[in-house]
């Protein structure tokens, strides 16, 4: 046994705290360390080729690397040993750095620590086994999971690099948020016109298969071979059958349902769709306000369809799909907690409203025809009032974290209000103005030098009614004096959110989610489109608040990375999976039982022990599948004979590093 | 440090009692077995946010709580470590959806056996970290190595020896 430690200054991360000549020469004492030497930057290119030249040198035949966390940079090391020749999985990484250097600040117990960690590597890294990884075929179809921007620009990527894809959308129609704005910053497109030609290239396209109002239910497998449940909700219209002439949408009686797609400022029916550019453009029942199906008695519907597509009868239907790949889009929600908005009148006074209600009501095609009136009593407003940071950046009442869009999305409204009311006052109550894009901040500018708007820096405190009017109180900070002002109209910038399921759908996905419930990237910096499942991949805001490019940009990364998995010949199976020794088995089934995966099952082999040449006895042992195991090592913990094993973290390696940190660090204590 | 701080800190130190003098120099050995998920990456996180906590304890990476047979543990306490902490994914974030039940379950026949054992279940500590909770892992660090100060260094139980754990 031959091997070799590689102590990493990481420029001054490590050698700052830590002596890593100390460590070196520590580590030349190790059981069978042949070789030790330090580097400023192991993972650098000069750093790998020191590697590689001391392994043919020294004939080193196992690498200790000490330096970050493996989790970081263990790939690099593992393609580092390989390309000199040794099998990639005898390599070890001491992480001196995230656990040592970056958390001590006492050089003589942190060089130590680092001296210990690098001894349990070495004691692992002397009964590491070299390991394969076995191939695996690939399913070429991917699954998009939300049907916004995000969701249509990933499916429409994908697709148009030749392979076949399922957006799944719960709601009847894609589009997601952005379909509800009226025009998007800085450009002032009109978001629909740059939004729905997408839409309908979707329905068009001969490789995409939207499934609308269906939801995901379950996920299993494995990159390459995800086997995914997908409930289609009964829609009880028969797309089939269905023009979308939308005679039903008229005479359906049921009319008072607060529109979600309209924020709840305007109303649809029972059968409805969600907006008059919808795709599919075909409606749906909701059954819990279907007169119909609350009190069996209507039909309408059913009687007025010229071509007989309401089906009362339909059933959901669930779906079992294999994917190769899932990318998931699910967006964001709007924060709606009116308890903790209460300071603002949020749900209390009327004209009091959501800035993705003020989008509606100043849209074209929204319940007002794009005229912006007050929802109380139906007048224009000579004034209004936009408050930033309603829910974020306030730790006390919403989110700690910064919305991203809202400096943006106010100063567009202000600007569009301004556009179609001439004489209105704009007020805009801002923390700080956060214009970090592309033509931003001359936009904002724009708004306040040639759209008047009056910006104001400070929190608003209380938003309180004086006789048909709201007044807003707050303070002028840059004055340094309290202000109120008295306005027709306040619009709340409120927080984006994760929705409330967000959890639940990372659980079904195993995927992390963050504090918040925002969808974890596998590296903040250089994985920010991954998980770290292999073949998930993050599109939009779901991940974190972004704003429509950043989101678009995300979504083409993710479908590359899709496109990029799906043009390989095979995928690579684990190498650290679990095995079972067939000699020891006695075939008890506890690792079946509690293995996470299904992946091993009881087979019956011939029984050498006890077989004889003319007589074979059979017996019952545990069987590990290769490509479904994913080496959580539950079997390995449960087994009672010792037979089930799991591939580099076997227990003899762990109890040689218990070994080896014991007999060091606590020699000479007893 | 601000002028008041060290004041206090000093007079802290000179009120102090040889013997708490003693504990708070003396470091315990504490191993610390870990999932590489959430626990690991929780550890990491503290790393990055560079967090101090003291240099007593000694990770071992595995992939899964569901991973620690339950005689790691003993066999730590048997070579003389002065605490062992496993930490898992918390509940519904295992990375392989269940192997935390499995760890949840197997500990909890540790803890009964380690004291039908007689062995110091005081100094074995199992908790779930999540991969954002640095933090919180370096205060679990912080705080079971005061605990472990407190109770001195392990001495061992008087067993006759056994082969293998
Ligand atoms: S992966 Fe962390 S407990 Fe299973």
């Amino acid at each position: 046994m031959r091997i070799g430690v590689f102590v990493c200054w990481c420029g001054s991360n490590i050698a700052k705290t830590v002596d890593v000549e100390k460590v070196v020469e520590a580590a030349r004492e190790m059981p069978g360390v042949v070789y030790a030497t330090d580097y400023k930057y192991m993972c650098s290119e000069p750093g790998q080729n020191i590697i590689q030249d001391a392994i043919k040198e020294h004939k080193l035949d196992r690498i200790v690397v000490a330096s970050c966390s493996p989790r970081l940079h263990e790939p690099t090391f593992q393609r580092c040993v390989e390309a000199a020749g040794l099998n990639p999985y005898m390599v070890e990484m001491a992480n001196i750095r995230e656990q040592c250097s970056w958390v001590h600040d006492r050089t003589p117990e942190a060089t130590q620590h680092a001296i210990d960690l690098v001894r349990m590597a070495v004691a692992k890294v002397a009964k590491n086994e070299p390991l394969t990884r076995s191939r695996l075929g690939i399913t070429r179809k991917a699954l998009v999971i939300g049907g916004g921007v995000a969701g249509i620009q990933a499916a429409l990527d994908i697709a148009d690099a030749g392979y076949p894809v399922v957006l799944v959308e719960r709601t009847p129609s894609i589009g997601g948020h952005m379909a509800q704005y009226d025009k998007t910053f800085p450009t002032l497109d009109c978001a629909a016109c740059i939004l729905t030609p997408k839409m309908v290239d979707c329905a068009s396209h001969p490789l995409i298969e939207i499934w609308s109002y269906s939801e995901v239910e379950e996920v299993n497998g494995f990159v390459g071979n995800f086997e995914v449940k997908v409930r289609r909700r009964a829609k009880s219209v028969d797309e089939s059958k269905c023009t979308g002439c939308g005679l039903c949408l008229e005479k359906c009686p049921v009319k008072d349902i607060p529109s979600e797609f309209d924020e709840g400022t305007g109303t649809r029916r029972a059968i409805y769709r969600p907006f008059p550019q919808s795709v599919p453009n075909k409606p749906v029942i909701d059954r819990d306000h279907c007169r119909y199906f609350q009190t069996g008695k209507c039909g309408v519907c059913q009687k007025i369809c010229p071509v007989g597509a309401i089906d009362y009868e339909q059933q959901d239907q669930v779906v079992t799909e294999k994917f190769g790949a899932i990318v998931v889009a699910t967006g964001f929600d709007v924060w709606r907690d009116e308890r903790a908005m209460a300071q603002f009148g949020y749900g209390k006074y009327p004209d009091v409203i959501s800035s993705l209600q003020f989008e509606r009501l100043m849209n074209a095609s929204g319940p007002t025809d794009g005229k912006i009136v007050r929802p109380s009593d139906g007048k224009t407003p000579r004034s209004i009032a936009f408050i930033s940071c309603v829910g974020s950046r306030d730790e006390e009442h919403g989110y700690p974290y910064c919305s991203k869009v809202c400096c943006m999305y106010n100063a567009k409204q202000a600007l569009l209000a301004k556009d179609k009311l001439h004489d209105v006052q704009t007020y805009v109550f801002y923390m700080d103005i956060r214009a970090n894009g592309k033509g931003y901040e001359e936009f904002v500018r724009r708004t306040i030098e040639e759209y008047g708007a009056n910006y104001i820096r400070g929190r608003v405190s209380r938003v309180y009614p004086d006789g048909d009017q709201l007044v807003v109180k707050g303070a002028d900070t840059l004055l340094g004096r309290p202000l109120e002002v008295r306005v027709d109209l306040v619009v709340l910038a409120t927080a984006m959110k994760p929705h409330d399921d967000a959890k639940e759908l990372a659980r079904k996905l195993g995927i992390s989610t963050d504090q918040y419930d925002w969808f974890s990237e596998a590296h903040p910096k250089l994985r920010p489109v991954e998980v770290l499942t292999d073949g998930i991949y993050l599109a939009g805001a779901c991940q974190y608040p972004k704003d429509i490019p950043d989101t678009v940009a995300q979504a083409s990364g993710a479908a590359s990375k899709v496109v990029g998995l799906f043009s390989k010949e095979a995928i690579l199976s684990e190498a650290m999976t679990a095995y079972v020794n067939e000699d020891t088995c006695v075939g008890c089934g506890l690792c079946v039982e509690v293995c996470p995966f299904g992946a091993i099952e009881l087979v019956e082999v011939v029984d050498r022990e006890k077989s004889t040449r003319d007589n074979q006895v059979m017996k019952k042992v545990a069987r590990v599948n290769e490509g479904v195991c994913k080496g959580c090592g539950t079997c390995a913990a449960a087994c009672r004979s010792g037979s089930a094993r799991l591939r580099g973290f076997d227990t003899k390696q762990i109890l040689a590093e218990i070994d080896a940190l014991a007999d060091a660090a606590l020699a000479g204590r007893q | 440090m601000s002028e008041d701080a060290v004041l206090v800190e000093e007079k802290a130190e000179l009120e102090s009692s040889e013997s708490t003098q003693q504990e708070r120099t003396w470091q315990p050995i504490i191993l610390g077995i870990l999932c590489n998920w959430c626990s690991y990456a929780g550890a990491d996180l503290a790393g990055t946010s560079r967090l101090q906590y003291p240099e007593s304890i000694r990770i071992i990476r595995v992939p899964c709580s569901g991973r620690v047979d339950p005689a790691f543990v003993l066999k730590a306490f048997r070579k003389g470590f002065d605490g062992v902490m496993v930490l898992g994914c918390h509940p519904g974030d295992c990375h392989y959806a269940k192997g935390n039940y499995y760890a949840r379950r197997r500990i909890t026949l540790l803890q009964d056996l380690l004291k039908a054992l007689g062995l110091p279940e005081e100094r074995f500590h199992f908790e779930w970290v999540s991969a954002s909770e640095g933090n919180r892992f370096a205060e679990l660090v912080q705080e079971f190595t005061e605990k472990i100060r407190r109770l001195g260094p392990f001495k061992g139980v008087v067993t006759p020896e056994k082969k293998t754990l």
